[in-house]
């Protein structure tokens, strides 16, 4: 499969359309939704995609640093992150896979709470405050959380509310056991459910253990529509992502998405073996630069803008990771917090055991 | 007030809370039709609450996990016991974990039913899982040993925050007991002291209760004083009750019909030896047969009985 040819992983059938508004050169292909004819939005949707890079890279940097536990890249795939923040409506559930980090902070999650969430402290994935209230936390293995997706919907379904869940995954995640039986379920009882597969061939997992072309054939099996959609595109990423939310919304079933893209790395970053040449090129088609150079032929955006945000995002990285590295470790006692709702008597003996024990 | 059995006990539990709370659902593989605690809820309920699902059993946990995190109560049904392998994952790693994982902001009460302690001739009867589920915090498991603290633990674990186990013992479900259907829930962290006793603790629960009943009957008739404690919750443990009459009796016998190995009876013993009461005798722990539960799995000489019981405990007072 080549980046070169999205299209390359295009399955027959009725699963097989793709959706591109901007083609890899930044060049309008198809008639723009109308969300897209508004400067401002995309603009918005811009800022949000720097804004994701500028924290990406400071969470590298910290990684490598030893400041922080461990972290899952986003980089190359902020326009899917970009599109599900602009497609749910606050009272929505998202599921996110880890490096929807774009998702996360335009639902309200602070780019602290994800650094502290890698770092290992709960207090990541705590928030009340912003429609992430609603949401799943980040969770490894994030396959094992889609299927929670199916008892969410039919909350949703069986108290009429016009809610919708959009679980998100990744390709490779998208091979686990449980994720066919999940969408012939959703599909028998016609729950308001997005499933967002993203392919962006980063997957340690080879392509080749399925019998399936692509995933998002397997919507073919369960009788629901499914699409691909060019994940380097935030609009097309957006449009079909509305489309399939509004349509579980009013009553019309689950949609299975399958969004290619690209992850890309940092020099010197873990990655799976892929030939330099492809990776090269995955940057050139990035969807932070297609969304540029497509702004920039509008003249929509100058080199003035530009410099004045790389400045804030990074600014706006650097007071993330500030806060999260003057943030005091939770107490020792913090260990038996909200294991239960009501705590067992044997709870509260170790738990003033731990608060005698020393540090 | 009607004589039930187990199973009738539970039914009627499920629709008693099903009738007071909209919000509970019920959902399973064979709901209505191979377990009797679900007869008659598709008819009372409607299908949307009482809820047929594929044969896929982490995906029926997964489902009442997502449930329960938009503040559905849902009740679901896994059988047989050996099936629970197959949920581990979605109720260790998530059921027990969203409270934490989120401090609070969702969580999962939901109950988990599950047939245990043998049943007719089949491997996956006698797999008995209470070991991994005790061993996992943000969990709660109870095991009632009669239809009376069925009926009264599962409107409790209904009503709990948390996600709950609820073992049914399918050697309990013959005997039948008068039961009051009024709704009243029992504690889910308490064990009960069955009869009052001088000499010895026997601490039971589930099907093994039957068995230590008469084999603490047997040894009365012998001048043996036994006091008989039905732990009922599995997970958290009640170590005061069992700490309580050890003190007072100054031995202590723990019987489970799980493997010996790795067991629950083993963390009660640990903890009775832990606490530094003056023992009488050795304590004594009596379970299955440390080995792989053979096809009948739920009968001697795999599986613990009264016999047994009444002949260890002799030799463990001789001792003394």
């Amino acid at each position: 499969m080549s980046y070169d040819d999205p299209a390359a992983s295009r399955p027959g059938g009725p699963a097989g359309t793709f959706t591109q508004f901007l083609d890899a050169d930044a060049q309008v292909c198809a008639p723009l939704p109308d969300f897209a004819r508004q400067p401002e939005a995309l603009r918005r949707m811009y800022r949000a995609m720097v804004e994701a890079r500028a924290f990406d890279k400071k969470a590298a940097a910290l990684l490598r640093g030893g400041q922080l536990g461990g972290y899952a890249a986003g980089l190359g795939l902020e326009a899917i992150g970009t599109a599900i923040g602009y497609a749910l409506k606050p009272e929505d559930v998202l599921i996110p896979a880890y490096r929807d980090y774009v998702a996360q902070f335009l639902r309200g999650v602070k780019m602290c709470e994800i650094l502290l969430h890698w770092n290992g402290d709960e207090r990541g994935m705590a928030g009340e405050t912003g429609p992430a209230r609603h949401d799943f936390p980040l969770s490894a293995p994030s396959a094992a959380q889609v299927p929670q997706a199916l008892g969410v919907a039919y909350a949703m379904k069986l108290r009429r509310e016009p809610r919708v869940v959009l679980a998100s995954w990744s390709e490779g995640a998208a091979r686990m056991t449980g994720f066919r039986e999940t969408l012939s379920l959703a599909s028998h009882w016609n729950l308001p459910v997005v499933f967002l597969v993203s392919n962006h061939r980063g997957s340690l997992v080879p392509a080749d253990r399925t019998g399936a072309p692509t995933p998002v054939q397997r919507a073919v099996a369960a009788g629901m529509p499914g699409g691909q959609v060019d994940g380097n595109d935030v609009i097309a990423v957006r449009f079909v992502l509305e489309r399939a939310v509004e349509r579980a919304r009013g009553g019309g079933g689950p949609t299975l998405l399958e969004a290619i893209s690209y992850r890309l790395h940092e020099p010197g970053e873990s990655r799976p073996p892929r030939p330099e040449e492809e990776v090269r090129a995955a940057w050139e088609r990035c969807p932070v630069k297609r969304l540029r150079r497509y702004l920039e032929t509008q003249d929509l955006w100058s080199v003035q803008n530009e410099e004045e945000l790389l400045l804030e995002a990074g600014e706006q990285a650097e007071s993330a990771a500030r806060e999260f590295l003057a943030t005091p470790p939770r107490a020792p006692e913090a260990l038996f917090d909200h294991v239960y709702a009501r705590p067992p008597p044997a709870y509260r003996t170790r738990l003033e055991a731990a608060r005698e024990a020393p540090g | 007030m009607a004589d039930v059995e187990l199973s009738e006990a539970v039914g009627l539990a499920l629709h008693a809370e099903m009738r007071r709370d909209p919000a509970v659902v019920a959902l399973g593989e064979a709901l209505g039709r191979a377990s009797r605690g679900t007869a008659g809820l598709r008819e009372a309920f409607g299908e949307a609450r009482a809820i047929r699902t594929p044969l896929a059993e982490p995906l029926i946990v997964a489902m009442a996990i997502g449930m329960a995190t938009q503040g559905l109560r849902p009740v679901a049904e896994i059988r047989p016991a050996g099936s629970a392998y197959a949920c581990l994952d979605q109720l260790a790693q998530h059921a027990a974990r969203y409270r934490q994982r989120t401090l609070g902001r969702l969580s999962c009460p939901m109950v988990l039913r599950l047939p245990c302690g043998g049943g007719s001739v089949a491997e996956p009867q006698a797999e008995l899982l209470e070991a991994a589920f005790v061993r996992t915090p943000g969990l709660r498991v109870v095991c009632p040993s009669t239809p009376a603290r069925a009926y009264g633990l599962l409107l409790a674990a209904i009503r709990d925050a948390d996600p709950v186990v609820f073992l049914e013992p399918a050697q309990a479900c013959r005997q039948r007991q008068p039961l009051i259907d009024d709704g009243a829930a029992l504690p889910l962290d308490t064990a009960f002291v069955e009869r009052p006793g001088r000499d010895l603790t026997l601490v039971a629960w589930g099907s093994m209760l039957g068995e230590a009943r008469l084999a603490a009957e047997r040894l009365d008739e012998e001048g043996v004083s036994v006091e008989l404690i039905d732990l009922a919750a599995l997970r958290p443990l009640d170590m005061r009750t069992i700490l309580g009459s050890v003190a007072r009796t100054g031995r202590c016998v723990v019987v489970q019909d799980a493997p010996r190995g790795g067991g629950l009876a083993g963390e009660i013993l640990a903890g009775v030896a832990e606490s530094g009461l003056p023992l009488r005798a050795p304590p004594l722990r009596v379970a299955a047969a440390d080995t792989v539960p053979p096809l009948a799995g739920a009968r001697p000489p795999y599986r613990p009985d009264a016999a047994r019981l009444v002949r260890e405990i002799r030799a463990r007072l001789a001792l003394a």
